[in-house]
């Protein structure tokens, strides 16, 4: 599927190399092509839509310097414009002024939101501060039972109150110990939710005003396919996010949500999943992203070969 | 029950007499790709309805019911190919129903809402707690076992051979001549050679000690997946030989349009559906009800 893909892209690419240069009626068939591959990366319409006009403004009419011809010039711009939506340069965690620093992750059922609250501690204690994890999840079967797993194999402290108390109560009492305790960070565990689940949004509005949070990080696995957008929009518009992780990139999904969430709500992605271990966590690197979503390693290097 | 405005009410309403129009076929392509039909199938299935529109004049009512029809009956393909419509575990027999699936789309979820289908329909069951490795997943799944009374076998040494679970539970449901065993099962991504092949061996041992069993071999798959759900459902057929498909999450807004794909290529019949985290959200599939749903508006 993929190798199919960069071919058809290739080949609407190679439409480009005879001519002179980039113009409004030979950049169709290559914008087409683009689209279509977005498409199949998984990237929301309306983003595709979007990113496909600014495409054809940057590259009709683009100055084609000698030595490069317009073929390539227009892998560029896809590539470039890819990048840049996608933020640049990796952005680090928040750090408050006075310690702790709290950190809210929300997202999706089964997004990897526990997961990723036990590899952001493993990161924090190895950079060697003491963080806190607070197990606010009262309704999925064992989710308490999960983090405290977790938070003994990377000797990381949690706390909980059980499933009789209510997610806001835990997290602001999490944040009271942990201003007591001393500890650096407090990353605050939420239970899975639908952005259309009115109450449970609701109940993450009251987290976060319990806790105040420096960092609100959605949690995106990177197989989701064109609901990326409005379930960003959504986190956004009703809790306000910071920033994201993407999960799940050690398969093979192209991951084209990482370019919606970025253009939808205007945060970095902050972090990537990259296995089931505590350890598999990255720095987000648009550059990277960028080629696995467009298969466009294979794209420029057979554009270099040309 | 959410109810969703038909498309194909709101869609006639707006049209008028006209006929198809390129602007509908626009609406359609929209509607199918923000379900997660993906490219090549919304091409598949506009490229009949144009074929159609120039064979003869069509009438939206028609086109569009055409175009219903088309859907359906490339969800039905492979249901029909089974000779079931409903799946259900064969009485006075073991039955064993395995549950795969990438990691998070709620396998154990979806085991623990069949648990109590079962038992209410008068079945023995027995849950195997063959994820050995997701921390706290056998707590998990514990729970939902004792949501309605059904014994869990499960080895409480970690990272335990689930080969091994599946053993144990074989030989406990054959001294109890339980009805159902169902099978939970570590989520893993398809792309993990080592993980894909400790599924092999999963499914190898129930055909071997269970020869006379009438094995359900079902994919998980999430609705708010995309294209990567026909990548899954490859591989999975391959490591764990799957017969079906339960597609979850369908409480949420998103259309799990990557069925059409794994319906068709994968020619696998979809069995039920998850719509909520609750012990009584799941349904049998209905193609019918599904394309009204996929193709319904925002
Ligand atoms: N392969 C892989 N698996 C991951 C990754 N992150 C999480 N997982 C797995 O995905 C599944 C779900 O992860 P959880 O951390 O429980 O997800 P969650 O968002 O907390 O789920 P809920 O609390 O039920 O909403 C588990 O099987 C995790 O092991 C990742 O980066 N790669
Ligand atoms: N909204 C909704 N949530 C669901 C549905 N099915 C499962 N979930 C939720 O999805 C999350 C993951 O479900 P699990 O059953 O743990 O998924 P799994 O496939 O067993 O996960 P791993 O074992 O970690 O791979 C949990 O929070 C479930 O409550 C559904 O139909 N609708
Ligand atoms: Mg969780
Ligand atoms: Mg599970």
């Amino acid at each position: 599927m993929f190798e199919e893909l960069s071919a058809r892209f290739e080949d609407a690419v190679k439409g480009l190399r005879g001519q002179a240069k980039i113009s409004d009626t030979n950049v169709e068939d290559a914008l087409k092509q683009v689209r279509r591959a977005l498409l199949g990366a998984d990237v929301s319409l309306e983003v595709v839509r979007e990113f496909v006009d600014e495409v054809r403004q940057k590259a009709v009419g683009a100055e084609v310097v000698r030595g490069v011809t317009p073929d390539q010039k227009f892998v560029q711009v896809v590539h470039q414009q890819l990048v840049e939506v996608m933020g640049g340069d990796n952005a680090p965690m928040a750090e408050a002024k006075d310690s702790p620093t709290v950190v809210l992750m929300a997202g999706l059922q089964g997004a990897g939101k526990t997961t990723a609250t036990a590899k952001l501690g493993l990161h924090l204690k190895d950079q060697g501060q003491r963080p806190l994890m607070v197990a606010a999840d009262v309704y999925r079967p064992a989710a308490i039972d999960q983090l405290r797993t977790l938070g003994e194999q990377i000797g990381v402290d949690v706390f909980s109150l059980g499933d009789d108390v209510k997610p806001e109560e835990i997290a602001a009492a999490g944040l009271a110990k942990a201003r007591e305790e001393g500890f650096d960070t407090l990353l605050v565990d939420t239970a899975g939710r639908l952005q259309i689940d009115t109450e449970m949004m609701e109940e993450m509005v009251r987290i976060r005003s319990a806790v105040e949070p420096d960092e609100v990080l959605l949690v995106v696995d990177s197989m989701i396919g064109q609901e990326a957008a409005e379930l960003t929009r959504a986190f956004h518009d009703k809790v306000g996010i910071t920033g994201s992780v993407l999960t799940k990139l050690d398969g093979d999904s192209r991951g084209g949500a990482a370019l919606s969430i970025r253009k939808v709500s205007g945060q970095p992605i902050k972090f990537i999943g990259t296995g089931e271990k505590v350890e598999a966590l990255q720095p987000f690197h648009p550059e990277r992203m960028a080629s696995r979503i467009l298969g466009m390693g294979d794209v420029l290097t057979l554009v270099e070969k040309a | 029950e959410k109810t969703r405005q038909g498309f194909v009410k709101g869609l006639l309403e707006n049209l008028g007499d006209d006929p198809l129009t390129p602007e509908v076929l626009d609406d359609l392509e929209t509607l199918l790709l923000r379900a997660d039909a993906g490219v090549e199938a919304t091409d598949q299935v506009l490229d009949a309805l144009r074929r159609r529109m120039n064979e003869e004049v069509v009438d939206p009512a028609e086109g569009l019911r055409f175009l219903k029809q088309q859907l359906c009956n490339l969800l039905e393909a492979p249901i029909q190919d089974t000779g079931t419509d409903l799946l259900a575990p064969e009485r006075g027999r073991l039955n064993i129903w395995l549950f795969v699936g990438v990691n998070g789309v709620g396998k154990t979820t979806t085991l623990g809402k069949l648990a109590n289908l079962a038992v209410r329909s008068g079945y023995s069951a027995l849950i195997a707690a063959a994820d050995t490795f997701r921390a706290a997943a056998v707590e998990q799944v514990k729970v939902w076992g004792a949501r309605s009374g059904v014994p869990v076998i499960a080895n409480s040494t970690a990272n335990a051979d689930p080969a091994a679970v599946v053993f144990d539970a074989i030989g406990a449901a054959r001294s109890k001549s339980t009805d159902l065993v169902l099978v939970d099962t570590a989520g893993r991504l398809q792309t993990k050679h080592n993980l894909m092949e400790e599924l092999q061996k999963v499914r190898r041992i129930i055909d071997r000690l269970a020869p006379e069993a009438r094995v359900e071999s079902l994919l998980i798959l999430d609705a708010s997946q995309g294209q990567n759900g026909l990548r899954q459902a490859m591989a999975f057929a391959q490591a764990a030989a799957l017969t079906g498909v339960v597609i979850t999450k369908l409480d949420g807004t998103s259309r799990g349009g990557v069925a059409l794909a794994v319906a068709s290529e994968a020619r696998l019949p979809i069995r039920f559906i998850g719509a909520g985290e609750g012990i009584r959200d799941l349904r049998p599939f209905n193609s019918f009800e599904f394309v009204e749903a996929l193709l319904a508006n925002y």
